[in-house]
């Protein structure tokens, strides 16, 4: 029964996106009408729109609710959830589980869209009517091709009959909490640049491309941004100690996928604010919307379709992924069409001159297209040279020599950009204000050479521009009163102190990690860096639905108190896979990381040990660039609320 | 310059977009096979699980006739499940070896005392290692190994109604 609402759900919020897409297409045309009717029937058309959009975002919400429920209860009569749910499961890991396959994962993508439409609907006030109402219209063309995807081709309330004994479970790797809330986080930035593109379609069709328009769509902008940075965050961490290899990054498809849009939205986020407060850059915020989107689009599917790994799995279902790419192409497609036919009625904007904020704007704009660019090209050509017969793949060594010394001259204008004032600035005012942050990074950089010889150049380069960085992304704070200072620039300052600390990270994460591989019997001791590690004892351990052995290592810093870790191998029999759970020491100065490999006959053990010096740096300069677009956030929505009520009261 | 660079991304896409397509649209083998399927059977050698009848070993594979092999276990819900079917296949005539997959000879001859017992040999695999050289996902799986000892085939799941016929296909064909 729950199953069968579900999909009555899903389809009655199809039908409500039909309604609301054909009031959108009334209240765009209403907005034309001359004369005394039209602020009434704008007015009309837009409550019904608005409410429209609600309901069919509760019922979206209704039916994803109704998923959830599914799996909670196992019920083995839908064959989503005896796919990929197991009875004896964890109930956290059940929940997770509606949204850990293909067809789940589609209705939270489709219902987070269908709940950001409906709060548009109802919280956005400022922008001119017709534009919201093309805006929601929009929005609603979205939401249409994907019900119509999970109505077709995607069906997550199938039945199964006669229903399975038990569930084949869920992928062991994937069952971390971190993990289990990685793809909601990143949904919720996907989609929510689906709003900004919303915006984007509904400003070009209105032709009405401004700063209103800008305001509107910023704070969507902002929160997609803040979710895909917490989302790139955590999956970073949770790859570094769920896989057990001690890296962070590995340049694979699934976390460019992720990277792209994020890139994409970086550069929406800083051109916006040039058309939120000076009115420039008016058709390259507006293309930047439109490829964010897509980026976030095209990323999403070409992984869940698996179409990198190889194209045949792509094609497992024929029918699946038709629709998907026919859906790509009339929604990117058609919006640059749109653009293409539209944007040259876009008049420009204000103009400025190269040394000014926008200028540095328009350079930051440009370098991440340049790295936006470079990920993209080495994530799709594989696909190319597949084309072609060839199967390669491209990995870290191409991404790091050819993005290092881009994200540098990035850092370099991060550093400058904010020191500038809008519209124009002199040279030389600019060169005093930089004393600082040259005179740290140069003593960064003498220092780093020092301690590491001329083996890391780079190495030592990322760590002066961090120190520089740092510097720099707290000078627009001096000579101001702290207590008065906007929200938003504390915002500002804190995303691009994030930016330093997590470079100071990645930079002395690669410079100075040490590495043990040792086979070791119970009793002996391996050194790696500070530290003394012993073997103390191997024993067996069971947990939920997994057994593991378990080792416990004693460890000693020096003449320090000894400590305990515990690394594990783990089994899970449903699917049968062996996982590295790696036991990890945080300190102040870094992270000590042990992975316990395979015995072997003569009861030796693989011990992997790396001493990771400032390695946590990355994360939480991750969490911080998260806050200080969160500190944004709250003051731009503050200020413009402020700015509405004083409208009001004029 | 400027007409161009506007309709440039839309380009760029339409590039893009008849990549994926033409992926999408070749034709080419759809199903999922297992990496092993096709190929040899790997060196095993399972010591036997119950007192009376052998354990596995590769050797005992490729004489001539079809065999089907079961990777199963006592906890296994889904075997329970299965277990007609596969007492429906040996009496079709169909011989099945067995891997108990981390498992006990109590538990298991409780389970083929309750659900029936179709299995020549049992191989006893408490490392899971055997169901891994052979590239099984899950439990229960059967193969079916042909008469020169190749694995020729490859049922994921619980064996239901429905894959008796197709099983019984595979080991025709494999003789």
């Amino acid at each position: 029964m729950i199953a069968e609402l579900g999909l009555a759900a899903l389809w009655l919020a199809a039908a409500f996106a039909v309604v609301q897409l054909l009031l959108a297409w009334g209240g765009a045309r209403a907005s034309g009408i001359e004369g005394e009717h039209r602020e009434a029937a704008e007015a009309e058309m837009m409550r019904a729109l608005r409410r429209v959009a609600l309901v069919q975002g509760l019922l979206a919400l209704l039916s994803f609710m109704l998923l959830i429920a599914l799996f909670v209860r196992s019920d083995m009569s839908v064959l989503l959830v005896a796919e990929n749910s197991h009875s004896l499961k964890p109930l956290m890991y059940k929940v997770a589980g509606a949204w850990g396959n293909h067809e789940g994962s589609m209705l939270l993508w489709v219902t987070v869209l269908a709940v950001a439409g409906a709060g548009v609907a109802m919280f956005e006030r400022r922008l001119a009517a017709g534009t919201l109402a093309a805006t929601l219209g929009a929005q609603a063309a979205i939401g249409l091709g994907f019900y119509a995807f999970l109505g077709f081709a995607s069906n997550p309330f199938v039945r199964l009959n006669p229903a399975a004994a038990d569930g084949q479970g869920l992928n062991p790797l994937l069952q971390d909490p971190g993990l289990a809330f990685h793809p909601p986080t990143l949904y919720l930035g996907y989609v929510g640049l689906s709003v900004a593109f919303s915006f984007a379609v509904g400003a070009l069709v209105m032709r009405d491309v401004g700063p209103a328009f800008a305001r509107a769509m910023r704070p969507w902008v902002l929160g997609a941004w803040i979710f895909l940075t917490i989302g790139i965050t955590a999956g970073s961490y949770w790859a570094y100690y769920e896989l057990g290899w001690g890296g962070w990054w590995f340049w694979d498809p699934v976390e460019n996928a992720s990277l792209m849009p994020w890139l994409a939205a970086t550069a929406l986020l800083h051109s916006v604010t040039v058309l939120a407060t000076r009115d420039g850059l008016r058709a390259w915020t507006l293309m930047l919307a439109v490829v964010a989107f897509s980026m976030s689009m095209i990323g999403t599917f070409l992984v869940r379709s698996g179409i990198l790994v190889s194209v045949h799995a792509f094609a497992v279902d024929p029918t699946r992924g038709t629709f998907i790419l026919a859906l790509l192409g009339l929604y990117i497609g058609g919006a640059l069409a749109l653009f293409g036919a539209r944007v040259g009625t876009v008049t420009q904007g204000s103009t400025f001159q190269l040394v000014s904020r926008e200028g540095a704007l328009v350079l930051n704009n440009l370098l991440l297209s340049v790295i936006l660019g470079v990920v993209f090209i080495g994530t799709l050509y594989p696909l190319v040279a597949q084309a072609a017969g060839v199967q390669l793949s491209i990995g870290a060594p191409f991404f790091n020599k050819a993005i290092a010394p881009v994200a540098l001259a990035l850092v370099a204008a991060t550093a400058i950009g904010p020191l500038l004032r809008w519209r124009r600035d002199n040279l030389n005012a600019l060169l005093g204000k930089l004393l600082w942050p040259v005179a740290a990074a140069g003593v960064a950089f003498a220092f780093a050479f020092v301690l590491t010889g001329a083996s890391h150049l780079l190495s030592v380069l990322g760590i002066a521009f961090a120190a520089g960085l740092a510097v720099a992304s707290v000078l627009p704070l001096a000579r101001r009163s702290l207590r008065r200072t906007p929200l938003h620039i504390w915002g500002m300052v804190v995303a691009h102190l994030g930016i330093a600390v997590s470079l100071g990270g990645m930079v002395a994460d690669s410079a100075f990690t040490l590495e043990r591989l040792a086979a070791v019997q119970v009793g002996d001791n391996v050194r790696v860096g500070p530290f003394q590690v012993a073997l103390a004892e191997v024993r067996p351990t069971i947990g939920p639905n997994w057994s593991a052995v378990e080792a416990r290592l004693t460890v000693r810093r020096g003449e320090g108190k000894p400590f305990d870790l515990f690394p594990q191998q783990r089994f899970f029999n449903t699917p049968p896979t062996n996982t590295s759970e790696a036991a990890i020491e945080t300190m102040l100065d870094g992270q000590l990381y042990t992975v316990l490999g395979q015995g072997d006959d003569q009861g030796r053990w693989q011990l992997r040990l790396w001493w990771k010096p400032f390695v946590t740096l990355i994360w939480l300069g991750g969490g911080l660039i998260a806050l200080g677009g969160l500190l944004a956030l709250v003051g731009r929505v503050r200020r413009e609320r402020r700015q509405a009520d004083a409208e009001i009261y004029l | 310059m400027r007409r161009v660079l506007i309709w440039l991304p839309l380009v760029l896409f339409g590039l893009v977009f008849a990549l994926v397509a033409s992926g999408l649209l070749r034709p080419g083998d759809r199903r999922v096979h297992s990496a092993m399927v096709g190929k040899p059977m790997p060196q095993l050698n399972l010591p036997p699980l119950l007192a009376d009848r052998p354990g596995i070993a590769t050797a005992d594979f490729g004489k001539g006739k079809p065999r089907l092999l079961n990777i199963f276990a006592s906890w296994c819900i889904p075997c329970i499940a299965e277990a007609p079917q596969l007492m429906k296949l040996r009496q079709a005539g169909a011989e099945i070896d067995a891997i108990a997959i981390r498992d006990t000879g109590d538990a298991v001859r409780g389970f083929l005392r309750q659900n029936g017992d179709p299995y020549a040999r049992i191989g006893d695999d408490k490392t899971s290692s055997a169901q891994l050289a052979l590239g099984s996902s899950g439990v229960p799986e059967t193969f079916v190994i042909d008469a020169a000892g190749k694995i020729a085939y490859q049922h994921i799941g619980d064996i239901r109604d429905e894959n008796v016929p197709e099983l019984l296909a595979a080991l025709e064909k494999a003789k």
